[in-house]
């Protein structure tokens, strides 16, 4: 069952092509990989899926709805979420609040109540505490819950981003090379947490990756783009030894 | 039970001694006249600071035109006090609501832009507001309107100034309050995780707006006459450097900047060309050496001082 | 043929007008281009620039052009003063810091004006005969003439400077990429310096010629034209410099036309409707590019 799916999809900024023909599915539950190298057009597929961007051409449509024409903010409330290849946190907020801001769609209270205090104010800003604690203890953030983002080391700011993308509820989670600038230890523990999360929130996840190890490691299929263009599709073992594949990637060691 | 409720009911007792003992100062003359007004300016200052610093400051976006909203306000309530003879509190409401009627149909456009552009675009919008009172014969034109009844009084301003401080204050720390907010910090994460950034935007600026004209219609109250020279983008400006001045985002910051400012004005009156020399010098300095300004963003309340009055985090 | 005569005649008061906001936005434009600063007290810059034109001929009894190069050079040098004191330390600060600091010099330049020369107005001593010149049915004064020259003159050395000299081309490179035109070589803090100075002397020139023109300075002129001209600059597209050239002479001519058809009170409003407009429609103005954030 094809949670997303991207048909004839391009975008072109005035005469520059940043994506062609892309032609991409997802199925529910996969854990897809999309690679290629720097420029290819991989964090373009990932703004045109969360809105960000609107396809010069092509239709994407998620859990059978069309995208087109949707603001992010509204992809994100159909169920998509995402992070951010250069991270985008909330930098003078603290780490808890930088999840609950996930959970705003979710609010049910108006001003109103927000104002007066009444109703459901208490009981919802309670819960939504509860849960954004949960969360963080997944991501063994809860210790540093009252720090702000920005003081946060490197490692933990990007879990901060994956556990914000998952407090937003989503069905898809497009992560924009998590493993960017993490050693291979740390690498292999961001590995087995996204396995994890997957399972245990029966996630469908698109990753974008430079770390080969990690991207072979866990992707079921993997997409491969070259100057805004896939050039080959397939499972691990496939993309591994495609000709095309070694040859945009010349001079790169692939495993 | 609630230790936010609790905390709340703290600072309304502590704020109504406070009012007490100024009223009772008032009262015995002790404070005179001169400074009875310039407590009743302050108060009105805060409402402004506090209203634009929900803009500026927890939303991040960057207005200029504050002295407009406060012009619909005041003049909207003056004439339906002068002319209707309508009571003070209604025609108060109906200023501010139509400062916010006007928020919201110029922040719907113009909240697209961002930046610079948005703060040149609400200077420009500001000044038309003003351009276009000073054209209408009905309110007075240029010569202003007068006849306008002497109804604001220090308890009206401290009630009403209460009143705006507890409705921003519980509005920023609700999760419509964190959306602003994130909108400040960055607007692109906050989209994606869910939060209509142009509603939130918006949002802001209307009740920012309608407090402005809340503050407005105050102010037209203390005099007999306004006229438009007191809505200049320069009126914007001082708003601005209160905010700035006490912290942007720091609600106790746009507090202090609007009482430092009134009462340096106040101090100075007597010498208007040595007091903005030395004001704008000050402002100079304060820009190099503590631009955060004197409470960051960080409330009273946060500060360790303070920490057996409160329970949980607010 | 009333209407015709009428329109020209705006249209030729408008070029004037808009002559001199175009010498005050070409300041506001470079600034904004080279260090992303809303310069608030270039406005105040050229009014200085007309009280030291204003001194130069009652006190030192020199005739029009010795008095406009004197004002230029030493409002340029108070423009580069300006820039080394107080906009320099935050060169890295955030903006609103760097807007408060510019309000700051704003006021400080008014008000130290006042304080020396008082709040009234001066007039202008009579540098140059009434002369009119008569084109057929359209009147155009000695004055007028002399706007137009001057500006023209003061427009095509700065294209000049600007696209045929080292210099010229160092201050495009800034603009551009301040980081990548240090690694080149450039020093960038002087760079910044000189177009600060040539922004001051231009605007410096529309002071003075405004002296000669409406015979009268104050404190406070600066206020309203400098606002102006900023519109007029982000009409012609901020950071670009034909746009300020163009956005100021468009502004002018409206602005003219709205008083002499419309009504003298909007002709301030006319300025920001058309600033709405832009920013609403075409933010980029009639000349500039248009920048996204990388997501």
């Amino acid at each position: 069952m094809e949670l997303l799916k991207a048909t004839g999809v391009s975008k072109f900024f005035g005469g520059l092509k940043a994506v062609s023909d892309f032609d991409v599915y997802i199925n529910k539950g996969e854990l897809i990989g999309l690679i290629g190298p720097n420029g290819a057009g991989k964090t373009t597929a990932f703004n045109l899926f969360t809105g960000v961007y609107q396809p010069t051409a092509g239709a994407i449509d998620f859990d059978g709805k069309s995208l087109l024409g949707m603001k992010p903010y509204q992809i994100t409330q159909r169920g998509i979420a995402r992070t951010f290849q250069n991270i985008r946190l909330f930098p003078e907020l603290t780490v808890l609040d930088n999840v609950k801001i996930a959970y705003q769609s979710h609010v049910k209270y108006g001003i109103l109540e927000s104002v007066l205090r009444i109703g459901r104010y208490f009981k919802e800003e309670d819960a939504i505490e509860k849960n954004a604690i949960e969360l963080l203890k997944i991501f063994k953030l809860d210790d540093k819950k009252y720090e702000f983002a920005k003081n946060l080391p490197y490692g933990a700011q990007r879990r901060l981003e994956i556990a914000r993308a998952l407090a937003a509820k989503p069905k898809l989670l497009l992560l924009d090379e998590p493993a960017a600038g993490m050693n291979p230890q740390e690498t292999q523990e961001l590995m087995e947490m996204i396995t994890w999360i997957r399972k245990e929130f029966g996630l469908t996840i698109l990753l974008i990756e430079h770390d080969m190890s990690l991207v072979m490691g866990i992707c079921e299929r993997i997409y491969v783009l070259e100057y805004g263009s896939i050039i080959a599709k397939g499972k691990p073992a496939e993309i591994k030894n495609d000709p095309e594949v070694i040859r945009a990637y010349l001079g790169m060691e692939v495993e | 039970m609630n230790v936010l409720r609790k905390q709340d009911l703290k600072i309304l007792a502590a704020s109504f001694v406070g009012f007490c003992v100024l009223y009772a100062l008032m009262s015995e003359g002790i404070i005179g006249a001169y400074w009875q007004f310039n407590l009743i300016l302050v108060g009105i200052n805060i409402i402004l600071s506090v209203s634009l610093n929900l803009i500026n400051g927890y939303t991040g976006q960057f207005s200029l035109g504050h002295a407009g909203f406060m012009a619909i306000g005041a003049y909207v309530s003056a004439i339906l006090t002068t002319n209707f003879h309508m009571t003070f509190l209604l025609a108060l409401i109906v200023g501010a609501l139509g400062a916010a009627v006007l928020g919201f149909l110029i922040g719907l456009p113009t909240l697209r832009l961002s930046g610079d552009y948005l703060a040149i675009a609400t200077l420009g919008l500001g000044e038309i507001i003003r351009i276009t009172i000073m054209n209408i014969e009905y309110v007075g034109g240029a010569a202003g309107f007068m006849g306008i009844p002497h109804y604001t009084t220090f308890p009206w301003v401290f009630g009403i100034m209460l009143f705006t401080l507890f409705v921003i204050k519980n509005f920023v720390n609700s999760a419509h309050g964190r959306a602003c907010i994130a909108i400040r910090e960055n607007e692109i994460a906050a989209e994606a995780m869910g939060v209509n950034t142009t509603k939130y935007k918006v949002m802001a600026f209307t009740i920012g707006a309608a407090f402005a004209g809340l503050a407005g219609g105050l102010f037209a109250h203390c005099f007999y006459i306004i006229n438009p020279t007191s809505f200049t983008f320069m009126a914007s400006f001082n708003y601005l450097i209160m905010v700035v001045m006490g912290g942007l985002g720091s609600i106790t910051g746009s507090i202090a900047g609007a009482g430092v400012l009134t009462v340096i004005s106040a101090v100075l009156a007597s010498w208007p060309e040595f007091r903005m020399i030395i004001y704008s010098l000050l402002l100079i300095l304060l820009m190099f050496y503590r631009p955060q300004g004197l409470f960051g963003n960080i409330e009273i309340m946060d500060l360790k001082c303070f920490s057996r009055f409160k329970g949980g985090r607010n | 043929m009333e209407f015709t005569e009428q329109l020209v005649q705006q249209l030729i008061n408008g070029i004037s007008l808009g002559s001199i906001y175009a010498l005050i936005a070409l300041g506001y434009t470079m600034v904004y281009g080279i260090i992303k600063l809303i310069n608030f007290a270039h406005g105040d810059i050229y009014m200085v620039g007309a009280y030291i034109g204003f001194f130069v001929i009652s006190m030192l009894h020199l005739s029009i052009i010795p008095a406009l190069l004197i004002s230029m050079v030493v409002t340029g040098l108070l423009g580069v003063a300006v820039e080394r004191l107080a906009y320099k330390p935050l060169r890295n600060a955030p903006r609103i810091s760097l807007l408060i600091t510019a309000i700051g010099v704003s006021f400080f330049l008014e008000y130290t004006t006042m304080y020396f020369v008082t709040p009234q107005p001066r007039t202008f001593p009579n540098v140059m005969d009434d002369v009119t010149y008569h084109l057929g049915m359209f009147v155009i004064n000695g004055q007028q003439v002399l706007i137009f020259v001057i500006t023209l003159v003061l427009m095509v050395l700065l294209t000049y400077i600007v696209q045929r000299t080292k210099i010229g081309k160092a201050m495009r490179a800034v603009s551009f990429d301040t980081e990548t035109a240090q690694l080149m070589g450039i020093d960038a803090n002087r760079i910044i310096s000189v177009t600060f100075g040539i922004g001051s002397a231009l605007a410096a020139a529309g002071g003075v010629l405004v002296g000669v023109y409406y015979n009268s300075i104050d404190p406070l002129m600066g206020i309203m034209p400098g606002l102006k001209a900023f519109v007029a600059a982000v009409l012609g597209g901020i950071g670009s410099i034909p746009g300020a050239m163009a956005g100021g002479l468009i502004l002018g001519v409206i602005e003219a036309l709205v008083s002499g058809f419309i009504s003298s009170t909007f002709r301030d409003a006319a300025a920001f409707a058309i600033l709405i407009l832009v920013l609403l429609f075409k933010p980029s103005g009639l000349f500039g590019k248009n920048t996204r954030e990388k997501v």
